[in-house]
């Protein structure tokens, strides 16, 4: 499985469900046998993982959005999806 | 006192009616018929109950779930609720035609066990000749009607040694995720339990092959594995917890923190028919019994991994100390765990002997 680079457009594979989840308040992403609480940050860049965007496009977004350093961001999600990736929640 | 934190996930045991028979089946002993089963509306109630309580989850199990004909209609309804719905079946009764209305409902993943990759050795432990034919077939449809597959295979000492080809069969059938799950001994595992118990041997072979392919197939396929309670020196969590994460319904509307918990005598079960679902996660007698670390003995009180591994099983503690509310002899700091280790070994050193199938009595 490749890694994921600038220019990959993740995507939520088809047995990964991303949903509010009002009892606890905070975004989950659901899987089989697999329940991930994710922090607002985890939640906004998953909501953002469309399949069309690029990671690069996404990390330039959240960077404007919260005001943070652009390469630090890009780290960040990088680490992020990876992860996801390769507990299979991602297509990268 | 505060309220419990909510369940994630809902287990609806639609029936214990299934056409195979498995040796090592969960399901109780004492099974319910199809007469006292729970009619539609009921599940239909009990899944809005577990949606408000805070389950993100639910799983369609049994016995076989695909014989309850109202499937499509409760699936329809989980996804209604913005439930992960999740069918765990054997694969063997499901056509192209109910597939398609069972993704065209919502169901979001498909669980298929199977028993062996070798079909004459699959087909004695299931019971049913011509079944494993149906499951790959039937593991194929899955994939092609788009839906994600898991493989669960249930390993034990007839079948251990062929893990390497169950991992093969798994990336051969597209499956994203492989469960590769130790038979649990309690119910009709118990029954035959020297005729199932995996050598040290086998055991540190398939750990090792387990390791190798997680590392090899990263990203690809996802293998969820836990050594046997027998072999291991500490207890897994069991269900995540007594009352902390699972909350099961029975057939018969029964809710139980564990889909063993009935044969814990002295337990009182309340049913979905009498109470609010709530309510019952939250102050019924069964779910309070076992729940945290009140109810544990001066062993588990004391030790550091008491909110970890919640003193392992209480069922298997039951079936092992006698006594259900003892530390889980599972733990290598129990008094009955060098009993167990030898007992694991004194069995599976045993002849195989017959299997006692799961049938209605
Ligand atoms: S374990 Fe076997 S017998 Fe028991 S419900 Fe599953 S398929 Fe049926
Ligand atoms: S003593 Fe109890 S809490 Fe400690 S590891 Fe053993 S079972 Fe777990």
């Amino acid at each position: 499985m490749p890694a994921l680079t600038a220019d990959s457009r993740p995507a939520l594979p088809r047995h990964a469900k991303l949903r509010f989840d009002t009892a606890r308040d905070g975004w989950v992403l659901l899987g089989p046998e697999r329940v991930l609480m994710l922090d607002e940050i985890a939640a906004a860049v998953l909501r953002r993982c469309d399949g069309q965007a690029t990671l690069s496009a996404i990390a330039g977004a959240l960077a404007e959005e919260y005001r943070a350093d652009p390469a630090e961001v890009t780290a960040d999600v990088t680490a992020l999806l990876q992860d996801l990736a390769d507990r299979g929640m991602l297509l990268p | 006192m505060t309220a419990p934190a909510p369940p994630l996930a809902l287990l609806a045991e639609l029936t214990h009616r299934c056409p195979l028979a498995c040796p090592y089946c969960s399901n109780p002993v004492e099974m319910v018929r199809a007469a006292g089963e729970l009619p539609t509306d009921a599940w239909m109630r009990v899944m809005t109950e577990a949606a408000a309580l805070g389950c993100l989850q639910v799983h369609f199990s049994g016995g076989e779930p695909t014989v309850r004909k109202d499937l499509e209609g409760l699936v329809a309804h989980a996804a209604a609720l913005g439930l992960y719905s999740n069918l765990i079946t054997s694969g063997v009764l499901v056509d192209a035609g109910r597939l398609a209305a069972l993704a065209a409902a919502g169901l979001d993943h498909v669980q298929v066990s199977i028993q062996d990759t070798e079909t004459s050795s699959a087909e004695i432990i299931g019971g049913l000749k011509g079944a494993q034919a149906k499951k790959l077939a039937f593991c194929r449809a899955v994939r092609a009607a788009g839906l994600p597959l898991t493989l669960n295979a249930v390993v034990h000492r007839r079948n251990l040694d062929r893990l390497g080809e169950m991992i093969a069969l798994a990336l051969d059938l597209d499956a994203a995720r492989l469960e590769v799950a130790h038979v649990q001994y309690y119910g009709w595992a118990l029954k035959n339990r020297a005729a199932l118990m995996p050598t040290r041997g086998q055991l540190d072979t398939a750990t090792r092959l387990v390791e190798a392919a997680r590392a090899e197939l990263k990203g690809r396929l996802v293998i969820d594995y836990v050594i046997p309670d027998y072999y291991a020196s500490r207890p897994k969590p069991c269900m995540g917890g007594w009352g902390r994460r699972f909350i099961t319904v029975n057939p018969a509307g029964k809710v139980l923190p564990c889909h063993a918990a009935e044969s814990i005598p002295g337990l009182g079960f309340d049913r979905v028919t009498d109470r609010p679902l709530a309510e019952i996660w939250e102050t019924g007698a069964a779910f309070e019994r076992y729940r945290g670390t009140g109810w544990m003995p001066p062993l588990c009180q004391g030790c550091e991994h008491k909110q970890r591994d919640w003193g392992g099983c209480r069922c298997q503690a039951l079936a092992l100390a006698g006594d259900a509310g003892a530390t889980d002899p599972a733990c290598n700091r129990s008094p009955h765990h060098a009993a167990l280790v030898a007992l694991a070994g004194r069995e599976a050193a045993a002849d195989d002997a017959a299997f006692t199938y799961r049938r209605f009595s």
